[in-house]
């Protein structure tokens, strides 16, 4: 049952674009979003609440503009050099921040997160303050793609990195680390107590929720093809969060679905209303009250698994 | 001689002027039972956290196989081959009973293994034959939550025996179970300890278990040691019956 609803979520996926153009983009960035809420939900497994996700979302992405300039524009060595870039970032930013737990945790990583975006608004020079960035159309394993081709070749790529990273991920916290990360959630003083470095296992988990963040940043960037500080700010950061939660935790499907039910929604709503905020208001309550396990854990229940 | 395998020397720690620890002087030989007895507030759990590192004596220094310890972290002190079982068990609960003890078979193995599954490479089986051993291997697929508290203090027992310590340190490992569970739970207890070759120390209110298993019983009174010897000897000296357990 679970694998038949996979593979038909993946055809209607593989479909959408050919069906209906205009939802290519959408669901590019969807995917894109998708990556960094799987980040966030990574950290959620461990307890931890990131209210600045989205500075490693915007580091990937303007690495990649930078790497782009000095000459490197390869779809494949931007990815990868972009999302490095995150992984790094994380790995620094999270030595500091997994001493702290809780408000403190979530309320360093927003501060984090503004000082960046302050930083990519006012120097001007270098990061083009509010004005962003261009990206030039990357070529896509050697081959010189115009932007309609290049933005398919896309989302096919987010398509199979979507599997493939999901597939990492979802080993990673099946795995002693992964349970030793949700560990610390539920009891922190026992981990400790068996020998494990709480703060090391922690970091790991940071550094993996920043790469991923990372890979969405490096898709958006080359999707939009300009960059800008906005990438950074908390609200993209907040929507992350949201993301997460609405889709769900208990999988790494969650927060994909997540991100494609509320893009997909947002790009519904804006052509019906003005109010379209509302109309995602009311849905986000409607989640939040009646699936607290998320779209994820209301898929999991009618495949007859537990939530 | 041998050198003791747990040696605290003038141990002292105050809390808010409050002697916890005052002078403390105490060995723990391989293969030993000891138990620690006393009243409430006395300062017994204190002792088992400076000796695991939770609290950093004022003075005083605490020494395994003859190295200090003192200034470890609990993880340094737990990999050294102290385990600890808590008197509030400390479970994931979250998580079955199987997936706490195989956590704890990963964290004495080595928990980085990011893309092996936590029951591969006989993590599973070595967690099972655990839980066979205490008579968990029932409720292996319970969530640690949804266990009474009697079967939460032996999960929680067995976590610290899944380290394979040297030495394991129980507080209070009999408070909250029932009367009729208590001896079950040490005669189980016990049977595992022995087999593993585990030393065992454990602060205990009931009088009666700690005469039938106990080895040596050391006798804690604000602070300090008031008495220690075999059981046999420790419950006939007044002072003990009179202040320690009259009220223990």
């Amino acid at each position: 049952m679970r694998a038949a609803l996979f593979l038909i979520a993946l055809a209607a996926l593989a479909l959408a674009p050919i069906a209906a153009p205009w939802l290519q983009f959408v669901l590019t960035l969807a995917l894109a979003k998708g990556f960094a809420a799987l980040g966030v939900a990574v950290l959620l497994r461990g307890g931890l609440i990131s209210i600045g996700h989205a500075m490693f979302y915007a580091v990937s992405a303007y690495a990649i503009a930078f790497l782009a300039r000095a000459g490197l524009n390869e779809f494949v060595v931007l990815l990868l050099l972009g999302t490095l870039a995150s992984a790094l970032a994380g790995l620094l930013i999270g030595a500091f921040l997994v001493r702290y737990r809780a408000i403190f945790f979530a309320m360093l990583n927003l501060a984090m997160s503004m000082v960046l975006y302050a930083l990519l608004s006012k120097l001007y020079g270098i990061t083009g303050g509010t004005d962003g960035l261009r990206l030039a159309v990357p070529r896509f394993f050697g081959l010189a793609l115009d932007k309609a081709s290049f933005d398919t070749a896309l989302y096919y790529a987010g398509l199979v990195l979507m599997l493939g990273v999901g597939y990492g991920v979802q080993r990673y916290l099946a795995s002693p680390l992964g349970h030793a990360l949700a560990a610390v959630h539920t009891n922190e003083l026992r981990l400790e107590y068996l020998g494990v470095p709480v703060r090391f296992v922690l970091l790991i988990a940071y550094t993996i929720s920043a790469a991923l963040a990372g890979v969405g940043g490096a898709i958006a960037a080359m999707a939009i093809s300009h960059i800008l500080p906005e990438f950074a700010f908390w609200t993209a950061s907040g929507h992350l969060v949201l993301v997460a939660v609405l889709g769900g935790i208990g999988g790494v499907a969650g927060p994909f679905i997540g991100s494609l039910f509320l893009e997909v929604l947002h790009t519904l709503a804006v052509g019906v209303t003005d109010a379209w905020n509302l109309i995602i208001g009311v849905a986000l309550i409607g989640v939040i009250f009646f699936l607290p396990s998320g779209l994820y854990g209301l898929i999991r229940r009618r495949s007859g698994e537990p939530a | 001689m041998t050198t003791p395998l747990l040696q605290a020397k003038d141990l002292r720690i105050s809390f808010y002027g409050v002697q916890a620890a005052d002078g403390v002087n105490l060995e723990i030989r391989e293969g030993e039972f000891l138990a620690i007895i006393g009243p409430n507030g006395s300062g017994k759990t204190t002792f088992l956290n400076l000796c695991t590192g939770y609290l950093r004596p004022s003075s005083g220094e605490v020494y395994l196989d003859g190295k200090p310890i003192t200034a470890m972290a609990p993880r340094t002190i737990a990999r050294r081959g102290i385990a600890r079982a808590f008197q509030i068990p400390q479970l994931f609960l979250d998580q079955t009973v199987l997936d706490n003890l195989m956590i704890a078979v990963a964290a004495k193995r080595g928990i980085w293994v990011p893309f092996r599954a936590l029951g591969a490479d006989g993590r599973r089986r070595e967690a099972e034959e655990l839980l066979a051993l205490v008579g968990l291997d029932g409720e292996a697929q319970q969530l640690a939550g949804a266990l009474p508290e009697g079967r939460r203090k032996l999960l929680d027992i067995v976590i610290a025996l899944a380290l394979k310590p040297r030495l394991v340190l129980l507080d209070e490992p009999t408070s909250g179970v029932s009367t009729i569970e208590r001896f079950t739970l040490m005669e189980t207890l016990m049977a595992a300890l022995r087999r593993a070759k585990v030393t065992a120390l454990f602060v205990e209110h009931d009088m009666d278990v700690v005469q039938r298993y106990a080895d040596r019983v050391v006798v804690w009174d604000s602070g300090s040691v008031m008495a220690e010897g075999p059981p046999s000897e420790v419950f006939k000296d007044e002072r003990v019956l009179r202040n320690v357990v009259g009220v223990a």
